[in-house]
């Protein structure tokens, strides 16, 4: 047995144990942490699979913005204002039933796979000179599959505007309460103020070179996004309004683009979502750039929570 | 030359994986929160440090090397500044607040 498989081996053991325990630590606090750790193992266990943009987004989102996500509504639960209602045990017998389902049906998937894999891979590699990008990945995400990818798109904007119609009437177009920490934390401080130089050019750098290697716009998007997170919540910027103008903006900006270039697509190339001959690779790029602002606007709104106080004048 | 960068990468690396066995050793004895995250601080600062210096050697490019040394920088300001938040965390709160 060669090196590479008893680590394999132990990787899969340690992801089983993570995940295990990640149902049966007490408290929810204790369960995010777990899922954190399990996006992270999940993500090298991707990399293991020669996957690295999918390890790339399971780190970033299923690791870090999903983990967020999760401890906003752990710490919310805790606070006291909250109904207390104990789940019955129909519901728990139904919610238990369902994840058996929804087991039964993958484990027959997995026990019987058809003998020949069906894979559209190598058409997939034939077809990507003409667009001009170099990472298959890509390809599929915006020649192949682009009306997929725009509707991805479009469903952040509605988990979005779902966190942001929990706001109470008074507090509407008023400001997200994300606040972790009550007085200003000086490292924490420190942090921000020397991190998002980094991190700007790292998420610019990611959306940049998904075009021809691993890495795009929900990537470098997330990292954009935990960088003006980090500085929300070090204090130093306030979350803005949510009557913003220009926040509105920019979270539509990208999806509005991808669907003008779409409907142009109609009259230039003779199909939705279609690209022009030569014009491909630079459509493709402008269409990321944006979706890159898009999305990190739209995921660091979703982490900052509903508004909850008033705008100031 | 190469023979002696080998030698080098396998010294650095074993070295490191040492300190994070010792790490993780430290992590599970220790008696109280301080103390463990002094353990975890030396695998982050040591640990990696040592297993990034003996894989500079194997690296094919600048690049490469520039990009390994950067995310040592990176794990070792995180990882800093993180023990500084759970050790003000402790210090207000306690060790279960």
């Amino acid at each position: 047995m060669s090196i590479a498989s008893v680590f394999d081996i132990a990787l899969v053991a340690l992801i089983l144990a993570i995940g295990a325990s990640t149902i049966l630590v007490r408290t929810a606090f204790a369960a995010v942490v777990m899922f954190a750790v399990y996006g992270l193992l999940l993500s090298i266990a991707w990399v293991r699979l020669h996957a690295v943009d999918v390890a790339l987004t399971e780190a970033a989102i299923g690791g870090g913005m999903t983990g967020l996500l999760l401890l906003g509504a752990v710490a919310r639960s805790r606070s006291d204002d909250v109904d207390r209602v104990r789940v019955g045990y129909p519901v728990r017998l139904a919610a238990g039933g369902l994840c058996a389902l929804v087991v039964a049906g993958l484990a027959i998937v997995v026990l019987h796979p058809p003998a020949a894999v069906p894979t559209l891979a190598p058409v997939v590699m034939e077809n990507l000179p003409p667009s001009g990008l170099g990472n298959p990945v890509a390809g599929v995400l915006f020649v192949f599959r682009a009306l997929d990818t725009l509707l991805e798109k479009v469903v952040v904007l509605l988990a979005l505007l779902g966190v942001w119609s929990l706001a109470p009437d008074r507090a509407w177009g008023g400001t997200p309460g994300l606040q972790v920490y009550a007085k200003p934390d000086p490292p924490l401080i420190f942090l921000a103020q020397l991190l998002p130089p980094v991190g700007i050019v790292f998420g610019i750098y990611m959306c940049w070179v998904g075009a021809k290697d691993p890495g795009g716009a929900f990537q470098g998007g997330t990292v954009l996004a935990a960088m003006w997170l980090l500085v929300i919540v070090a204090g130093l910027q306030k979350a803005p309004a949510i009557s913003r103008l220009w926040l509105r903006g920019l979270l539509i900006a990208g999806p509005m683009l991808f669907l003008a270039i779409g409907l142009a697509g109609w009259v230039f190339a003779d199909a939705f979502l279609a690209y022009p001959e030569g014009y491909a690779k630079p459509l493709i790029v402008a269409v990321e750039a944006t979706l890159t602002l898009s999305i990190a606007v739209a995921l660091a709104m979703l982490a900052a929570g509903p508004p909850e106080r008033a705008q100031q004048q | 030359m190469s023979l002696v960068m080998d030698i080098w990468t396998i010294c650095a690396v074993s070295a490191g994986a040492l300190f994070f066995l010792a790490g993780t050793v430290g992590l599970l004895r220790f008696p109280d929160t301080l103390t463990r995250l002094h353990a975890l601080t030396k695998v982050d600062n040591l640990g990696l440090g040592l297993i990034t210096l003996g894989l500079l050697p194997q690296t094919s490019s600048l690049l490469l090397a520039v990009k390994l040394v950067i995310v040592w920088l990176l794990v070792q300001l995180s990882g800093a500044v993180v023990t500084q938040l759970v050790a003000g965390a402790i210090r207000q709160h306690g060790a279960d607040g």
